[in-house]
């Protein structure tokens, strides 16, 4: 059995954030939104941000469609940088996209709360896309990009 | 196998065991697992016997087509066009000359469109498609109409994915230049009405040309029966190698149309100022051709022939009814694409479970299916989902391979219950 692998894949924080995701609503007021797109599984996300003039993301939300692992690291995302300054979320990413492109090894879990439940992508090559779309939305919205896509 | 038990048309219905040993493939394991190699639909295993033939013309027969005076360029010359004849048998094609070598069933689509497509449409005209098209049935044909000012007209289906024919008819226009419909859909397995396709175009004087990518596999294809004007496939398809394909055209079209890309080959003579293109089908063959590929897609067909396509037809007839009435059974999982005739291929969906978490969880139990839109997504937005799980057939697979689709969906359940 490799169910060890599945299990790091699917880990239950993943299928529960995955099945009830946070922040999954539409933010009216929104100062910065982005689109998601990974053509390839159809996975499609709208990405809502309110960011005050000190920089600070004081709200976050995003609606759409997705794999569980999509809508896990979304949501995940969307705790994670709520009330972060615009700049610890681009570090935050940075963090992220090394974990599951490069492994847990290089990065330490410290940094990374509650996302160290992402540390299994990594195994598997062909759900990195679908972990680090949301957090490549917040990028392009953070930088006043409007689509963005993982293929 | 219960199926092996069933006689089909006087000889004994297809040995599966007998059939997989002939695939190297099929032995290797999978993530510690047998292979359930569900995937056919995207691309097929190939046989011993192509394999080796690919080999062998490496190893005995290579060089240059058509331009050598030299022994093996006379080898490689008359396999070449043996190849092309096998096809044409294949397809039932009065003649080899009908029959244009092309890297696939895109490539003989898009010749299609930069040819005939050409040759015919205008500005105002329209090209008649069909809802359940693939990308490579849709993209050339826009691209054409964009180019000419025309207009794509689409015929709808219904909701179980079965081609509305008499809407299909409305949409036949004087200003219908080209009619483009699968043979077979690979995102939901509808076999369409090709042949009474073809006689609505027949009747207004319109060429019908024929996506089979996803149908010369599965049953015997009778390009004269069905009355098409053109017919497009793909090698890798039909258990032969990558990078090969064909499309057949009635002669009276192929000496009408253009030539598409220049080269070597598609020409008798070149001077500066004037030009004199090649008969066909060698017109349209610019540049040295894939040779391995097609003497690999001849020993395809040679080997489906050897099967019986009668047989594998009714093969996987069975399996499309038992894995049917299978994954109807298990709750929460709904078939996309249930129209009364279909061919090979099983899409599903499941209650919240997005189609790529089914598609990890079955392949760590060595279980290859396909997951996404299927290159089709106009269709995933017919029938309103992002994607779907596609278990699709070959002739290598049995009864076996569906018990273990089942019990592999099964886990996937237990894992988001």
């Amino acid at each position: 059995m490799t169910h060890g692998d599945l299990d790091d894949l699917y880990q239950q924080v993943i299928l529960d954030h995955g099945k009830n995701p946070r922040n999954f609503r539409v933010l009216e007021d929104a100062n910065r939104a982005a689109e998601g797109l990974n053509p390839l599984c159809g996975d499609h996300f709208n990405l809502f941000l309110k960011v005050d003039d000190g920089g600070v993301i004081r709200d976050i939300s995003f609606q759409g469609q997705g794999c569980a692992i999509s809508r896990a690291s979304a949501s995940l995302m969307t705790q994670a940088v709520k009330g972060k300054p615009v700049a610890e979320a681009a570090q935050l990413f940075d963090k992220v996209h090394a974990l599951v492109t490069e492994g847990p090894e290089k990065v330490d879990p410290a940094d990374l709360g509650k996302l160290a439940v992402l540390s299994g992508v990594c195994q598997f090559p062909t759900r990195v896309k679908c972990a680090s779309l949301a957090w490549h939305t917040l990028k392009s919205a953070l930088e006043g990009r409007a689509t963005v896509s993982t293929e | 196998m219960r199926a092996a038990e069933q006689m089909t048309a006087g000889r004994p219905a297809l040995d599966v065991d007998r059939v997989r040993a002939e695939f190297p493939i099929l032995s290797r394991p999978v993530r510690g697992k047998r292979l359930v190699f569900l995937d056919t639909a995207a691309s097929a295993q190939a046989p011993r016997a192509v394999i080796d033939a690919v080999r062998r013309y490496r190893e005995e027969q290579h060089a240059n087509v058509h331009r050598g005076v030299h022994y093996l360029s006379e080898v490689a010359t008359a396999e070449y066009e043996a190849a092309r004849v096998k096809i044409a048998r294949f397809l039932n094609a009065p003649s080899a000359h009908e029959v244009i070598f092309t890297h696939g069933t895109t490539e003989a689509l898009n010749l299609a469109a930069n040819t005939l497509g050409k040759l015919l449409v205008g500005p105002g005209d329209e090209v008649l498609v069909s809802a359940m098209e693939h990308h490579s049935n849709i993209v050339p044909w826009h691209m054409l109409c964009a180019e000419k000012g025309a207009k794509l007209v689409v015929a709808p289906m219904d909701d179980r994915g079965a081609l509305l024919l008499d809407e299909l008819e409305r949409r036949i226009s004087p200003r219908t230049k080209v009619i483009a419909v699968a043979h077979v859909s690979n995102a939901l397995g509808t076999v369409n009405p090709v042949a009474e396709i073809a006689a609505l175009g027949r009747a207004r004087g319109v060429p019908v040309v024929v996506d089979g990518a996803q149908a010369v596999a599965h049953a015997a294809v009778d390009v004269q029966a069905l009355g098409c004007d053109f017919y497009a496939f793909s090698g890798h398809k039909v258990y032969g190698p990558t990078g090969i394909g064909a499309l057949w055209g009635r002669a009276e079209w192929l000496d009408r149309i253009p030539p598409w890309q220049g080269g070597g080959d598609m020409i008798l003579s070149v001077a500066w100022d004037q030009i004199v293109y090649n008969k066909p089908p060698f017109k349209f063959e610019a540049g040295t051709p894939n040779m391995d590929g097609a003497i690999g897609l001849g020993a395809a067909l040679d080997w489906v022939a050897g099967v019986g396509r009668e047989r594998v037809a009714a093969h996987e007839a069975d399996l499309l009814a038992y894995g049917t009435e299978r994954l109807s059974s298990l709750p929460g999982v709904r078939i996309v694409g249930t129209a009364p005739r279909k061919a090979g291929v099983l899409s599903f969906v499941m209650d919240d479970v997005h189609p790529h978490d089914i598609g990890t969880i079955l392949d760590r139990e060595g279980i290859a299916i396909r997951t996404g839109h299927h290159c089709a997504q106009p269709v995933m937005k017919r029938f309103g989902i992002p994607a779907t799980a596609r278990a699709s057939f070959g002739v290598y697979n049995g009864r076996d391979d569906v018990d273990a689709l089942v019990a592999g969906i099964e886990k996937v359940r237990a894992l988001f219950a």
